[in-house]
């Protein structure tokens, strides 16, 4: 009797002492998977990992004990390596959380391999919005944009200015194809008409075949389905073919700031865009951009995919914080992150909805003149700004098995 | 059919900067028996050098065109000196690893400096004759608006091309070179200076690829990895002409971009790999190219 008693307290003690060592294990793995060297490397790439590394240095987290490791790779836009990659960091290296995960082709892979081993992304990269949707998961937080809302806001805004016809110089991968979907179908609920689609590869250098082909279309909008790189050149080489000129108006669906300033503004000019992210918006955006460029090689501000990177990360911090230890269980973290409301001086107060999809305002821009601007990194003027609720798809239409109904 | 004349046209445009890169390479391989794998990484210096010549000292394009081509290739020839020569008579998988290596330092280093996005660079606005302003603007064809730029380029590059080919092909240089190639100890019994014929022979194929990127940098963003997405095209391009051959280059380089332009209308989804499939093809049916010699 004696033995079991003592036995049972041991056992008892045992429980306890491993119970909290759970709740007190404070260390957290991140990886940032990213384009490092491609051409999406300056909307993500380094500048993913620097905003990873200030949103550690600012949550004040290693103050409290906790002991915060980052670790970053190039998945070279391709999913098999993406998935290579995030599958030995999960299964070896212990990651806890992937951040930025640009290309829709990658992420959309690596989401199928996060659910499968409970780990957390907050995706703040890939554009397409079937990470909400059809392939919605507990475990992924869609942070930035999303063709939805790039479609929404810039579709509708150019249509009901008089662009209803529409030709599509769309990238040949998940993302291109996305959002010429998305756009499609908020062209033709506006009202307007798709009369033509022309898919080209990812990373082409000449757009002159696929523009002259846009041009012969007589279409009033050259819906530019693609980006990074791809954009850029596209743009440069309309104004080549005089496509502007000839009464045709480009509508950039996905640019970036680091596009705009690789082009210059006397070229940029006039473009409408949408974006969530600005550095000049207003105090908070301001600071952090400040700092952040100081940080980079090439004294860049921050690109929406890397603001992203900071502001979940904050929340993601606050989360864990609250709930007093890593649990290393994604499902559950992922389900108090979307519990909690976030708020940070970069995107504003938000919420993150129960298909994944966080929330906040969509900025419609106008690229200003080259006598607008005050100098370097000065592009852009706000001329729309849609609530989230607003701007991204509507639950009711949602196909994610996550939202009830 | 208009739009189909039209296709045509660009992709001679096209075809003007597989013809100049893959010259170069192909006078490079043809002299020193080394694939030139820099050849992507040595055009994007030429591009990056023009946009430093107009933003740090303020000379435009056209002095861009000669001073480039003749920065680059003094960097060339460095390169030759230093490392390349010493792989003579080596495997050509040395010469193949050493230059890859050198490739993607450069791009590195440019891509860590200048991010990836790459940097504007316009169409020059000078001298003003008559109602044009420099190369821009363009003109309308009929079939097409043919933008005076592009124009410029094919004529340019074709006027190259052949100069560099009467070089080779024509002239006593050219000829004391290929007897270089052929027999360097009976060449330097002659009293010729073979190694320093060699390295300046390697500074023409770089200056060339320099020249392209020069020309590319209105069309294209100045960017770090401009040539390497070019690079694996233009290797083809000298697979398809035979490796080493100087006309074979130079109209294959044209060749394939017309197909490509036509590729891009007919079936753009296979824009990017019609060349490669080219490739294999004429490896199948005729190993050493299309104008190589047997070796």
């Amino acid at each position: 009797m004696k033995h079991r008693i003592s036995a049972l307290f041991l056992g008892t003690a045992l429980a306890l002492a491993a119970g909290s060592a759970v709740a007190q294990d404070k260390t957290v793995k991140i990886g940032v998977l990213t384009d490092n060297s491609g051409l999406y490397s300056d909307l993500g790439g380094a500048g993913s990992t620097v905003a990873a590394q200030m949103a550690v240095e600012d949550s004040g987290l290693a103050a409290k004990g906790w002991k915060i490791d980052i670790v970053s790779a190039d998945h070279q836009n391709k999913p098999d390596i993406g998935t290579t990659v995030a599958r030995q960091w999960i299964d070896v290296d212990k990651v806890d959380i992937f951040v930025d995960v640009l290309n829709s082709g990658v992420a959309l892979a690596v989401n199928n391999l996060v659910k499968e081993k409970n780990a957390i992304m907050i995706n703040t990269g890939a554009a397409t919005s079937d990470l909400t949707n059809t392939q919605c998961s507990p475990n992924t937080i869609h942070w930035v944009y999303d063709t939805y809302m790039l479609a929404n806001s810039t579709g509708q805004a150019l249509v009901k200015a008089g662009g209803d016809t529409w030709y599509f110089l769309t990238a040949d991968y998940a993302f291109g194809h996305a959002l010429e979907r998305d756009t499609s179908a908020v062209v033709v609920k506006s009202g307007g008409k798709v009369i033509g689609t022309v898919r080209h590869p990812l990373n082409s250098s000449d757009f002159s075949s696929f523009l002259l082909q846009a041009q012969a279309s007589k279409a009033k909008i050259i819906g530019m389905a693609n980006a990074g790189g791809d954009t850029t050149n596209t743009i440069k080489q309309a104004a080549e073919f005089g496509i502007v000129s000839g009464g045709q108006k480009l509508a950039g669906l996905l640019l970036f700031i680091n596009d705009v300033h690789s082009l210059g503004l006397k070229v940029a000019q006039g473009l409408n865009f949408t974006e969530t992210f600005y550095w000049d918006l207003n105090d908070g955006t301001r600071a952090f951009s400040k700092r952040f460029s100081e940080r980079m090689k090439n004294k860049a501000m921050p690109s929406m995919v890397q603001a992203g990177v900071y502001s979940g990360l904050i929340h993601y911090f606050k989360t864990i914080d609250a709930m007093g230890g890593n649990p290393h269980d994604g499902v559950k973290v992922v389900a108090k992150m979307k519990e909690t409301p976030t708020d940070d001086p970069l995107f504003g107060k938000g919420t993150i909805r129960a298909d994944g999809r966080k929330l906040h305002p969509a900025y419609l821009f106008e690229v200003k003149k080259p006598s607008e601007s005050k100098g370097p990194w000065d592009y852009y003027k706000l001329i729309g700004t849609t609530p989230g609720e607003q701007a991204f798809r509507p639950l009711s239409e949602s196909a994610c098995p996550l939202v009830k109904k | 059919m208009q739009a189909l004349y039209a296709q045509l046209l660009v992709g001679l445009i096209n075809g003007s900067f597989y013809a100049l890169l893959s010259l170069g390479l192909a006078v490079i391989f043809g002299m020193l028996n080394i694939i030139n794998f820099a050849h992507g990484a040595l055009y994007m210096m030429g591009a990056f050098c023009a946009y430093f010549l107009l933003h740090l000292t303020g000379i435009g394009y056209w002095w861009a065109l000669i001073i480039a081509p003749i920065v680059v290739g003094i960097f060339g020839m460095i390169l030759e000196r230093t490392m390349l020569q010493w792989l003579a008579g080596l495997d050509h998988l040395y010469g193949l690893l050493l230059t890859f290596g050198i490739a993607l330092i450069v791009q590195g280093v440019f891509q860590n400096y200048f991010g990836s996005s790459g940097l504007p660079y316009a169409i020059p606005d000078y001298p003003e004759v008559g109602g044009f302003r420099g190369l821009q603007g363009g003109m309308n064809l009929g079939f097409m608006f043919l933008p005076i730029y592009r124009g410029w380029v094919v004529v340019f590059s074709l006027v190259v091309c052949l100069a560099t080919w009467f070089l080779i092909e024509k002239t006593r240089l050219g000829a004391n070179l290929r007897a270089a190639t052929e027999n360097p100890t009976l060449v330097r019994a002659f009293g010729i200076n073979v190694p320093r014929m060699i390295t300046l022979t390697y500074g023409l194929g770089v200056g060339l690829a320099a020249l392209a990127g020069v020309l590319s940098a209105p069309i294209n963003q100045v960017r770090p990895l401009m040539g390497a997405d070019l690079i694996i095209v233009v290797f083809a391009v000298v697979v398809i002409g035979g490796m080493g051959s100087i006309m074979g280059s130079i109209i294959t380089g044209f060749a394939l971009g017309v197909i490509e332009g036509l590729t891009k209308y007919f079936y753009p989804e296979a824009s990017n790999t019609v060349v490669f499939v080219l490739m294999v093809l004429v490896l199948l049916v005729k190993p050493t190219g299309l104008t190589g010699r047997a070796a």
